[in-house]
């Protein structure tokens, strides 16, 4: 498939939290052709590098993208207003890959890790979500995931809402109860280690959306390489931008 | 001849805007976005005897005006591009530059023995990359090493010669000279300056590998100068790189003295930069009434 480079109007760009931001672009074909647990890459103004956001809901012709603020490119991005343009690349990379997906999936999502889980409920029967964040006020997508999945746990590391600590203690839980049939997730590394030893464990499939600083965003220029150990990978390496960000968590070499 | 044509070491470009070597792979990736023959040429990933898996991540940094990179030549190998990666480049229709490092001279030679056998275009020899520790911009830094590898490389080489030059090194014009006498029939330069970036909450390197090599528009005005320079001490052709982004950029180049230019950060902004490039050329040189874009090589008049 061929990738695309488009002029989006911004539809809405809106504060949803302490340095998050919902932003909502418009383009049709990229919406048409874009799957969940796949990412964009944004021009910021005058910087060289454009800004990897993963998608978070996919529309008819829109595409909803919730980013946090994390340095000049991310903050030029959040002082954009409605009716603006964005020069965007997409839709890049693998996503979660969904076919003969049981009913019974498990989404988890950690902090900014979040947002990409919302299309993947969406695109699911029935999940359940479990979502983990330092703290309440730093809570994003909870009414969302409400609305898209069959169940919902929030964690919070402080205890301020939800299950007071990791969302692998609801995860653990949730498999001795005998409902979780895929394990699909996005967060911080220690997370996402957590979660793919518990899914080995217990002989649960499992695939993780992995983040890397990057360059080109399709694949060209290597920067954003993780080591993973499927054969087809030459060099020992996959890269996130073209590879991933998805991976079967099998094939993750954690460092 | 087109305009824009022009001819560097007995191959003919059909115009004077190639993509540097690692920026653009081995050209599939870009060639989803626009066909990759509309480009003069592509200077392939740089390719080592053997596998490389390459330095850590993170191998990237955002700097003022440019990036930091600490890729460190991960590639799959010579016989794996031959089989794999070349094949399907040479039938772009764009000329192909293979990009050929090492870290000794002997390996350096054997992977440029492969080289020559295969239906490449022409070899561009890496003496210049910042992010290995052995060879690479080992040979580069010094006017004997440099003459040393270009020698037995020469000796082996059946196609068209680049090497491509540090600008991490005292005298440019020394190396560049010591190159062209061992029978380098072009220059590229330059490669990356050598850069840290230190994460101030962190208190680590932002690059795993601690240093990186910087390129983008910040070391633009260092490649001008060193092509400018490098230009009046040289008969062979120069290829100009170094934070090119726009025509115009490429257009002051050629004016410094370059034959062609290389685009590489450049398209992580905008991938689109070198087609840009080349249409922006094109009417520039329509404008100025030129015959062919080659009159530019080297035509600023420097200040007596």
């Amino acid at each position: 498939m061929n990738y695309m480079e488009r002029v989006c109007p911004i539809a809405a760009n809106e504060p949803i939290g302490p340095g998050f931001f919902d932003l909502t672009v418009q383009s049709a074909d990229m919406a048409r052709a874009a799957a969940c647990g796949q990412f964009v890459n944004i021009r910021c103004g005058a910087k060289t590098l454009r800004r990897p956001i993963s998608i978070c809901e996919i529309g008819e012709d829109t595409l909803r993208l919730v980013y946090e603020v994390k340095g000049e490119g991310t903050a030029w991005l959040s002082q954009r207003k409605a009716g603006e343009n964005l020069e965007i690349l997409g839709p890049l990379g693998q996503g979660f890959k969904l076919k003969n997906a049981p009913e019974n999936a498990v989404l988890i999502g950690g902090g900014i890790g979040t947002p990409p889980m919302l299309q993947t409920a969406k695109a699911l029967k029935n999940p359940t979500a479990i979502l983990g964040f330092r703290t309440r006020n730093l809570m994003i997508l909870a009414d969302d995931f409400a609305a898209a999945c069959g169940a919902v746990h929030i964690c919070t590391d402080d205890g301020s809402f939800g299950h007071h600590g990791f969302v692998t203690d609801v995860l653990k839980q949730k498999i001795a109860e005998g409902t979780c049939g895929l394990i699909l997730a996005c967060g911080p590394i220690p997370m996402l280690k957590n979660v793919a030893a518990i899914a080995e464990e217990n002989g649960i499939p499992c695939q993780v959306s992995l983040e890397q600083r990057m360059g080109c965003g399709i694949g060209a220029c290597l920067t954003c390489a993780c080591k993973n150990k499927n054969p087809m990978y030459v060099t020992g390496n996959a890269h996130v931008c073209k590879n991933g960000p998805v991976f079967n968590a099998k094939e993750v070499i954690w460092e | 001849m087109s305009l824009l044509q022009v001819t560097i070491a007995g191959v003919d470009f059909k115009n004077p805007v190639i993509a540097a070597s690692g920026a653009y792979g081995f050209g599939r990736e870009y060639n989803r976005l626009y066909p990759i023959g509309k480009l003069g040429g592509v200077s392939c990933k740089g390719t080592t005897l053997h596998t490389r898996s390459g330095n850590p991540a993170p191998r990237i940094a955002e700097t003022p005006s440019g990036i930091l990179n600490s890729v460190g030549l991960e590639n799959p190998g010579v016989d794996h591009v031959l089989e794999f990666d070349l094949p399907w480049i040479l039938k772009q229709g764009t000329v192909v530059i293979s990009n050929v490092a090492g870290s000794t001279v002997e390996e350096t030679c054997a992977t440029v023995e492969k080289f020559s056998e295969s239906k490449t275009d022409m070899i561009e020899l890496n003496i210049s990359c910042p992010n290995v520790k052995q060879g690479g911009a080992a040979f580069g830094v010094c006017a004997d090493s440099a003459a040393a590898v270009t020698r037995e490389v020469r000796r082996v080489c059946k196609k068209p010669l680049i090497v491509k030059l540090s600008p991490n090194v005292a005298d440019i014009g020394e190396i560049a000279k010591a190159v062209e006498a061992e029978g380098a029939d072009a220059l590229s330069l330059i490669n990356t300056l050598t850069g840290m970036r230190i994460d101030i909450k962190t208190r680590r390197p932002i690059l795993r590998n601690n240093t990186g090599g910087l390129s983008g528009p910040a070391v633009f005005p260092v490649a001008v100068r060193m092509v400018s320079e490098v230009y009046r001490q040289v008969q062979i052709p120069i290829i100009g790189l170094g934070g090119v982004a726009s025509w115009q950029d490429g257009v002051e180049m050629m004016l410094a003295g370059a034959s062609a230019i290389q685009v590489g950060t450049a398209m992580f902004t905008d991938p689109f930069t070198p087609l840009k490039i080349i249409d922006g050329m094109e009417e520039y040189v329509r404008e100025q009434g030129l015959s062919n874009i080659s009159e530019l090589t080297g035509a600023a008049k420097l200040w007596e």
